[in-house]
């Protein structure tokens, strides 16, 4: 799950690298498609704690995203923008309190039913959203950005800046979100969830409540989830129902899928890479989901461990480093 | 029957202890005690209810009725991971441990699952020395400090099976219950473990499943057969050996 090995490490330190300075040479447009693959890369990152460190198949973590996304809507009145140092705490503990509740509930079962049960509850926060008028309906709703603010001090940032502002603040949450993550893996805590996910009766027969580490992973995933969505609704300035639908949750589990069940980096490459491959698909054919659908299917059937999961030729090392194309973070771009 | 028994109250006690699966009756109406420094072996053929017995005992299933006593506190139904820590540790029947771990790190777990406070939980385990310890402690109880560091998959089957114990010491309970941990040994290592249930049964209350007579006979103080879901007799090991109703329902011609 963890980095293994100097290779592994400098291959995603070039990675990062590699997003810090995309900006620089791409067109404003690619600058908002890489931060919505960032704010991709956060939601899949956020549901592998439950996926690959617990083994916990959740088709509802969507909820925890567009809830934030909604928090901040409704937190924000309609004329005057709010700080993000208001807005992302307030998205950041709805989302939690929300992933408390479903966790509580939802971890009560297991297996298929608990995919069925989070993808109910999913559902249920879907419909709350579009069955009412607390968010604008079907249609959605415009909201002011939260703005880069601290007390009565703005970031003066221009029209045209903007987006690369929101650009690097994603960066460097996906970053501290994935380095917070290693060391939650390290410690105590994630040595009981990856019990759990090998054999959860016996770490029960050692004496551990597991439930009890589940929801707390589940509350974790949940946290991690509202700053994507935070993120989502500083990106847009626009939230709707979507953002909740089981697609979401169901594209999110096709990041991991596509980067690798079995890293922690793994979500985060899958994520730009299915990014990528949509942008390239929908330039190519109308037929986006079609093409999306044959090369999901190809990487499961060919690279079961995923991209991160590619080793490179000839290399005597037992570390598997990722491999750097088609996968590599500045894929995100095509050709900028 | 009833003979001299050491006078010391009973550790874990079941009072018509019975479990039903269904129309099927897998235990029924068992009342056995575990004493501290006592190895307890309970003997039977297969299907006579022993492992339903062990996970009765364990929390793993509930039973349907009847009592069980821990120190004299009513603890039937708990769940699992509370009798563990009540202080019920358990090896299974079937290699139950973490193969893709390291040996220590399986024993870690175990003495870790006894209670890291919650703010100590978001640490890493090299800066809780004191989980460490007891894992080497357990380890080296049972004989496998010189492979402590190796992954549990790659050690022997014996290897395996002494690991699978010292999970259950790592817990430090007052009562263990061996569900045939000699299965599938050869003879040296049968001899090994032989000798380590000796030691296990001088501080702990011991309840063990065993196949192996020569095994049983050699390491028993006192023996309980079951057969069909019910105890069928229960006494010193010579008492046992000379009762004609267990030699036909079960040992045969080994007295």
């Amino acid at each position: 799950m963890l980095p293994r090995g100097r290779a592994v490490i400098v291959m995603l330190g070039l990675g990062a690298g590699l997003l810090a300075v995309l900006p620089l040479f791409v067109s404003p447009y690619y600058v908002e498609l890489g931060t919505y693959a960032l704010i991709s890369a956060m939601l899949a990152l956020s549901l592998q704690l439950l996926v690959g460190c617990t083994g916990l198949v959740s088709l509802g973590h969507a909820a925890f995203y567009g809830l934030a996304a909604y928090t901040v809507y409704l937190i924000t009145p309609a004329n005057e923008a709010r700080s993000i140092l208001v807005t992302l705490p307030a998205a950041v503990a709805v989302a939690g309190l929300a992933a408390l509740i479903v966790g509580a509930l939802s971890l009560r079962t297991r297996g298929f039913f608990f995919l069925m049960v989070t993808l109910a509850f999913g559902q249920m926060v879907f419909f709350l959203f579009h069955d009412t008028k607390l968010g604008g309906g079907t249609d959605g709703a415009f909201l002011p950005r939260p703005l880069l603010a601290l007390l009565d001090w703005q970031l003066p940032l221009t029209r045209r800046q903007r987006p690369y502002a929101v650009y690097y603040v994603s960066l460097s949450l996906l970053i501290a979100m994935y380095v917070g993550l290693v060391f939650v893996l390290r410690s105590l805590f994630g040595r009981v969830l990856e019990g759990i996910r090998v054999n959860e009766h016996r770490m029960q027969a050692l004496g551990f409540h597991t439930y009890r580490y589940k929801l707390a992973a589940f509350v974790i995933a949940g946290l991690l989830a509202g700053v994507a969505g935070h993120m989502w609704a500083m990106h847009r300035g626009f939230v709707n129902p979507e953002l909740i639908a089981w697609h979401r949750s169901a594209e999110a589990l096709l990041m991991i899928l596509l980067g690798g069940l079995s890293t922690l980096h793994g979500p985060i490459i899958g994520a730009l890479a299915y990014t990528a491959l949509g942008e390239f698909a929908q330039a190519v054919t109308e037929r986006k989901l079609l093409v999306e659908g044959l090369i999901v299917l190809f990487v499961v059937l060919a690279l079961p461990k995923g991209l991160s999961g590619i080793s490179l030729p000839r290399r005597p090392r037992r570390e598997a480093p990722p491999a750097p194309s088609p996968t590599s973070p500045a894929e995100a771009h095509p050709h900028g | 029957m009833v003979e001299a028994r050491s006078a010391s109250a009973p550790v874990l006690a079941t009072h018509g202890l019975s479990r039903h699966f269904g129309g099927l009756v897998a235990v029924h109406d068992v009342s056995i005690s575990l004493r501290q420094g006592e190895l307890h072996a309970v003997i039977g053929p297969n299907g006579a209810g022993k492992t339903t017995l062990v996970n009765m005992l364990s929390g793993e299933i509930k039973p349907t009725a009847g009592r069980v006593e821990l120190d004299g506190r009513e603890v039937a139904g708990e769940p699992a991971w509370r009798m563990t820590r009540l202080g019920v540790g358990r090896s299974f029947q079937r290699t139950n441990i973490f193969l893709s771990f390291s040996v220590l790190e399986n024993v870690r777990l175990a003495a870790q699952a006894m209670g890291v406070p919650a703010a100590r939980l978001f640490r890493t385990a090299a800066r809780e020395p004191g989980l460490i310890e007891r894992a080497e402690c357990a380890l080296g109880r049972v004989g496998l400090t010189d492979v402590s560091a190796s992954i549990a998959g790659t050690l022997s089957h014996g290897e395996q099976r002494q690991l699978e114990i010292a999970m259950a010491l790592a817990s430090d309970p007052k009562v263990l219950l061996l569900d045939e941990p000699l299965a599938g040994m050869g003879p040296e290592e049968s001899q090994r473990m032989t000798g380590l249930l000796k030691e296990l049964a001088r501080e702990h209350a011991v309840l063990l499943i065993e196949h192996d007579m020569d095994v049983v006979f050699a390491v028993a103080d006192w023996m309980t057969v079951m057969a069909e879901g019910a105890v069928l007799a229960e006494g010193r090991p010579e008492a046992i050996r000379a009762n004609t109703a267990v030699q036909d329902a079960y040992l045969g011609g080994h007295a």
